[in-house]
């Protein structure tokens, strides 16, 4: 399949051996002016690129408490350092995170404190060479910012927004990711990551409706920028055609109908992903944001509502209120936004919703926590909402639900090795070695209990995992969506 | 009054003067930067006093260095408390007439330099040995432990093998309190460890042992889990109009509630 080898299951998860740059050749493509103007970046490596990254780390240690503290605070502990999927998938050092850390840790304390200025050799400080660019470039591009180390760490230190500051000083001298820049691109363009203009949605979503009648015999819609709906339904662009993404789309329509809330979809604001996150960039993300204020505004529902999408939630969940709030304007009894896992379960709860769970016996299920759903987010009022939501969910949908071990779910979920703006082509080494952890996962559960399928709630885990399942010996269309087994168990009344 | 008392008045006075400052204007930075967006690492506390709840057991406990690894834990923890224990039994050099509760812990103080030693060395033996830790320190990380064992060895060598006079060094430190330098002992083993803690204070602001301020403004640690309730403003908001949009900001208190934290 590829000029390298996937890792070998076993037992347990291994320590891994440490194999130094074992990972250094894996870098994605490096963006171009014709995707880094759109975003305000410069379209190559600008000449005195040394000082402007300098300056620009300054810039962000000022407006980053965060990053300040992150940056002085790790005293080398080690506690991080066999957290990482990328650590166990690859064994390359600079995999573990406080290494991926000193990569720029390093750098900001030869230019920022007097020990490094004085004795770098001492304090492991380090000038700003093309070297060490390259370096960032591989490294800051093996990690997913899944926050799993942060969990850990005894500070808090989360590399994730390492990582983050990182991309941003690498955009701010030229040095992008084509990936994730060229989809922001497409997104202030056209208003989602996958390019689809307006007619190709409504086409789509006419089609959704067909499909849906002639299985189901009832008329369930998928509206497109209906003004005067109650619900904005804000879902990531892979909702709207590829699998098993559509079939969870399908699912929300059932359950907005069997509810009887009316809702639409914007073409305005067709994208719940937010790539600006993963480029560390505020503005970016501050723009990609205010699309979906707009839409809210422009359609005057009452109420938003985010499809299966992990980093897009944890934007919405955590961010969107800053970035674009206040929401003074919405429904002021329901939480801005909610989950459509939030809505879906408080109408199972409320027994709104007829469900036929032996719809499902076929299959025996197991749930994928997405990092950013898991660790920077959450759902409903009490802490761990996120945890419990889903799989209430699932219980009520599916006769056979099995956890996977207590140390790769909830907060201690393993990444599926696609997240953080590394799910692309150009990573594929990096995406299968760094999905190892959750396959391992897998693979015990599907021993011990049987479990055939995987449910996962996030777009990026849903399009990695039916890209990497096959990669460990299982079958790609083993990936499914929370909704659509919502979709296949829910009893349709055609009343509505 | 001898050339040592001297000596050592001034670089205890400069390195207080170092230490108390460099950390100040360390923690004045960490105040005032701001936090852009809500990060805490979830499931998080949603309330101020859950956050209060979170801290203590990292301060306290290390609950996360628990959950990662039972022996970093351990040995952290212990060497942690044993730290405590020993500044607290040297409270008594310090303080005229002692309290009672110093006087108390003295005894626990002396078995606590020897756990301190034991938690260092191995802490130092799994630096050395073990293949991660070895590869993610740089020679400082060897050299502070180094710094903290010395002190340690050379503190308990004095309690146990050399003496020296303490009265005297107890009214030489309780002089400095006052601005007045009496005569400090010369023990080569007494000069040694002053000179050893004064580094130690001098290279406190500019090391990682920033940890110990820095865990209290660690945004993933000290956020409540409460984005939706509170609208969280900082340079990264939404500027909303002025005007029109202003007089909401009277009516509504829940969503336009301002948290930095
Ligand atoms: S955030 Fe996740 S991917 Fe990045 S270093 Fe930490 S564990 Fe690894
Ligand atoms: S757990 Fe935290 S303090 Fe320890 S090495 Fe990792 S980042 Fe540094």
């Amino acid at each position: 399949m590829a000029d390298f080898e996937t890792p070998e299951v076993k037992e347990y998860l291994d320590m891994p051996g440490l194999k130094p740059d074992a990972m250094s050749h894996s870098q994605p493509f490096v963006s171009r002016d014709e995707f880094q103007e759109p975003l305000g970046f410069p379209g190559e490596l600008v000449d005195d690129w040394q000082n402007v990254a300098i300056a620009k780390l300054g810039e962000l240690l000022d407006k980053n408490r965060g990053l300040q503290v992150f940056m002085d605070a790790c005293v080398k502990c080690g506690a991080c350092t066999d957290k990482c999927h990328y650590f166990h998938g690859t064994s390359d050092p600079r995999n573990m995170p406080v290494a991926r850390q000193d990569l720029l840790r390093s750098v900001y304390r030869r230019y920022f404190t007097w020990p490094g200025r004085l004795f770098p050799k001492l304090v492991g400080a380090q000038d700003l060479t093309e070297e060490v660019l390259d370096q960032w470039y591989s490294y800051f591009h093996q990690c997913s910012e899944c926050r799993r180390c942060s969990v850990y760490c005894p500070y808090g230190i989360d590399t994730a927004e390492v990582t983050m500051a990182t991309r941003e000083i690498m955009n701010a001298v030229g040095k992008g990711q084509k990936y994730s820049n060229e989809i922001i691109g497409k997104v202030f363009k056209i208003g989602n990551n996958l390019g689809l203009p307006q007619p190709a949605l409504q086409d789509t979503l006419e089609g959704l409706e067909e499909e849906v009648k002639e299985d189901t015999g009832v008329d369930v819609r998928y509206p497109l920028d209906e003004k005067g709906a109650e619900v904005l339904l804000v879902t990531p662009s892979a909702d709207f055609f590829a699998e098993p993404h559509v079939d969870g789309l399908i699912g929300y329509g059932k359950v907005f109908h069997q509810a009887g809330i009316s809702w639409t979809l914007s073409s305005h604001a067709s994208e719940a992903a937010n790539f600006g996150l993963f480029i560390g960039s505020p503005e970016n993300m501050r723009k990609i944001a205010l699309r979906v204020r707009e839409a809210a505004e422009e359609l005057g529902v009452k109420r938003i509502v985010f499809g299966e999408c992990g980093h897009a939630w944890r934007v919405a969940y955590s961010f969107l209120n800053t970035l674009a709030g206040p929401f003074d304007f919405l429904d002021p009894r329901y939480p801005v936004p909610q989950h459509i896992c939030e809505v879906t379960h408080d109408l199972i709860q409320r027994g709104a919703l007829t469900l036929d769970k032996s719809a499902n016996d076929h299959r025996r299920v197991t749930f994928h926590d997405s990092c950013n759903v898991a660790r920077a987010s959450r759902m409903g009022d009490t802490p761990g909402g996120q945890f419990t939501i889903p799989r209430e969910i699932l219980r009520a949908v599916c006769n056979h639900y099995y956890d996977m071990p207590p140390d790769t779910i909830g907060e201690a979920t393993f990444c599926c090795g696609g997240g953080g703006g590394l799910l692309t082509d150009d990573l594929m080494e990096l995406r299968v070695k760094g999905a190892l952890p959750r396959m391992q996962a897998l693979r015990q559960v599907a021993d011990e209990e049987g479990v055939t399928h995987l449910a996962a709630i996030c777009a990026i885990c849903k399009s990695q995992f039916a890209k990497v399942l096959p990669y460990y010996g299982f079958e790609m269309d083993q990936i499914v969506s929370v909704h659509q087994l919502v979709s296949d168990a829910i009893v349709l009344d055609p009343a509505r | 009054m001898t050339l040592a008392s001297i000596v050592f008045a001034v670089l205890f006075y400069a390195a207080t003067a170092i230490l108390l400052i460099g950390v100040g204007l360390r923690i004045a930075r960490y105040a005032r930067a701001p936090a852009p967006l809500k990060i805490p690492t979830t499931p998080a506390p949603t309330t101020r006093t859950g956050v209060v709840g979170r801290m203590l057991s990292e301060v306290v406990f290390f609950y996360s260095l628990f959950k990662s690894n039972k022996w970093i834990w351990i040995l952290a923890w212990v060497f942690h408390l044993a730290l405590l224990l020993v500044l607290l039994r040297h409270l008594r050099y310090f303080i005229e007439p002692v309290w009672g509760w110093v006087v108390l812990v003295q005894p626990f103080g002396v078995y606590a330099g020897f756990a301190l030693l034991a938690g260092l060395v191995a802490l130092w033996i799994r630096r050395l040995f073990v293949e991660r830790i070895r590869y993610i320190s740089a020679p400082s990380d060897h050299l502070m432990l180094g710094l903290l064992v010395a002190i340690t060895a050379s503190g308990l060598a004095m309690k146990f093998l050399w003496h020296t006079d303490v009265t005297a060094v107890k009214v030489f430190f309780l002089g400095l309190l006052r601005f007045e330098v009496h005569p400090l002992p010369t023990d080569p083993l007494l000069l040694l460890h002053l000179l050893l803690v004064v580094a130690l204070m001098v290279v406190f602001p500019f090391s990682k042992l920033l940890h110990a301020p820095g865990i209290f403004f660690s945004p993933t640690r000290n956020q409540a889990d409460n984005p939706r309730e509170r609208r969280h403003t900082s340079w990264v908001a939404r500027v909303e109009p002025t005007g029109a949009a202003a007089s909401s900001e009277a009516a509504g208190a829940a969503p336009n509630a301002r948290s930095e934290d």
